[in-house]
């Protein structure tokens, strides 16, 4: 019996988005009487960071602390129509959907603070602490709340935007076959390290080594963690996660979850991830998003390290034990393919 | 079906409910105390988001019969937070970004706790050890061990609450 030592590498070029039927999503922000915001949303948080990120986005645009939005992305019933959280699209179509819906409710909430101070709205900006003051002439201010207070209560104004972020179906072109599915890509390269022991055909991840590209990363520790997270889903789909028996016949199967294989806290390999930043033309203040993409590189790569480690390929998900040891079996024997 | 009185405390405070024969402790928790900190992800005893301590140890409270914590004495992630101070575990938690979704957290705060409390300089195998059966979905489990670490540094488990 032997340990055989394996690099696998893999790249990606990422979609962000779908072309079915064209992409949409809305957002709808308005204020209260307190200058605090909301946004209402339809592409739900899975723990993606969705709300965080569309908060952020929202502050900036309006120009308000990120204290002051408050974001709602699950019900059902008064929700603006979104296609969903999916297909790495959040940050991307929900993002400018917020700007968008942002930058209506900006400029009424400025409409208001310049008929308080009795100035012309362009000349108005905002220090994104909850003041609005005169370009140059910094002590003729009003906070947020004033202002959206006078709008509800001495103007009757409301502080809201809509906004709707659209890419249209792109069809096939019947001469060339071409299509535009989508407006932008994120990439990414990974490099995993595994062994692979040739008696028992287990695979053991010992180090991952990635570099992802996700335009900007809008909240970067939160992009860091969906990496680190995503990988380990990388990770647990190339090596253990099927509804499929490992061995042919049904009843040794996972009857639920109980029985569905994932990798324990015991069994996580190091990771160590550069985030590059190349922002996006059309994504908000250049975010892509990592999305899907943050396990997808995983599998690639340990199907290739597996290769290299005893020369067997397998091409079907996950890479079992058993599948291992039947393909150095049909080989006869390891054929370590040398490193790398 | 008969009912039958049961009285402990927890998070310090004296609880006294009615409990169906063969009711888990997880059910009596959330609904008949109200405490929705201990989460349930698989009633079957695989996933670890019910965790309690009971009498300090951790226990699946979805695996628990409700009639045996009689007179013991419980806590939950709810009794964690003093006020609006989060106890150390939480804050490291937060500061390390061991939370996507969330929903593992309280198990793995309470499992984490029972090993601080016990083993206040746990290595990272210990850690490992303690959290084994937590199941999180999200993170990897990366940014919660060194979550674990970084508060038994701080002296989490030195802490009697
Ligand atoms: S709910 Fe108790 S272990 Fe899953
Ligand atoms: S944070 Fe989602 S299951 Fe752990």
């Amino acid at each position: 019996m032997s340990i055989h030592k394996g690099r696998g590498f893999a790249t990606i070029n990422y979609p962000i988005g779908m072309n079915l039927g064209g992409d949409p999503s809305q957002a709808l922000v308005h204020s209260n009487p307190d200058g605090k915001f909301g946004v209402a949303l339809s592409s739900i948080d899975l723990g993606q960071g969705m709300k965080q990120v569309t908060r952020q986005i929202a502050a900036e645009t309006l120009g308000v602390p990120v204290e002051d939005v408050y974001v709602d992305t699950a019900d059902s019933d008064t929700g603006p129509h979104c296609m969903g959280s999916f297909a790495s699209r959040g940050t991307h179509r929900v993002g400018n959907a917020v700007i968008q819906a942002a930058k209506e409710a900006r400029s009424v909430m400025l409409e208001a603070a310049a008929e308080e101070l009795e100035v012309n709205a362009a000349d108005l900006e905002t220090d994104g602490k909850g003041n609005i003051f005169v370009r140059g002439a910094p002590s003729r201010s009003i906070s947020t709340g004033e202002a959206c207070g006078a709008a509800q209560f001495k103007q009757g104004k409301t502080v809201s935007g809509r906004g709707i972020f659209l890419i249209p179906l792109s069809d096939v072109d019947p001469e060339t076959g071409e299509m535009t599915p989508v407006s932008c890509y994120a990439h990414a390269a990974l490099v995993v390290d595994i062994e692979v022991d040739d008696e028992t055909g287990e695979v053991d991840v010992k180090q991952m080594n990635s570099a992802y590209e996700v335009g900007r990363a809008l909240n970067p520790r939160m992009v860091e963690q969906q990496l680190v997270g995503g990988a380990w889903m990388g990770m647990s789909h190339a090596l253990w996660e099927t509804t499929e028996p490992y061995y042919p016949e049904r009843t040794h199967g996972p009857a639920d979850f109980n029985q569905y294989l994932m990798p324990g806290p015991g069994d996580i390999a190091p990771h160590d991830i550069a985030i590059l930043e190349r922002p996006a033309p059309d994504g908000p203040y250049g975010g892509k998003g990592p999305g899907e993409m943050c396990a997808n590189p995983v599998l690639p790569a340990v199907a290739n390290a597996v290769f290299n480690a005893v020369g067997v390929r397998i091409d079907e998900l996950p890479i079992t034990p058993e599948k291992v040891l039947r393909g150095i079996k049909a080989n006869g024997g390891a054929r370590p393919q040398g490193q790398r | 079906m008969s009912k039958k009185p049961v009285q402990f405390t927890l998070n310090g405070e004296s609880k006294a409910v009615f409990v169906d024969d063969g009711q888990n402790l997880l059910d009596v928790l959330r609904r008949g105390v109200g405490d929705l900190s201990p989460k349930y992800g698989c009633g079957q005893g695989t996933c670890g988001a019910c965790t309690v301590l009971i009498d300090g140890e951790a226990h699946l409270s979805c695996l628990t019969l409700a009639e045996t914590v009689e007179g013991r004495s419980l806590s939950s992630t709810g009794g964690l937070a003093q006020g609006a101070e989060l106890h150390p575990l939480q804050d490291a938690f937060m500061r390390h970004f061991a939370a996507q979704c969330g929903f593992c957290t309280s198990g793995m705060l309470m499992a984490a706790k029972s090993l601080l409390d016990r083993n206040p300089n746990p290595s990272r195998d210990d850690v490992v050890e303690a959290i084994s059966g937590n199941i999180c979905r999200c993170t990897g489990y990366e940014p919660i061990i060194e979550a674990i670490l970084d508060a038994a540094q701080n002296g989490a488990g030195r802490r009697s609450a």
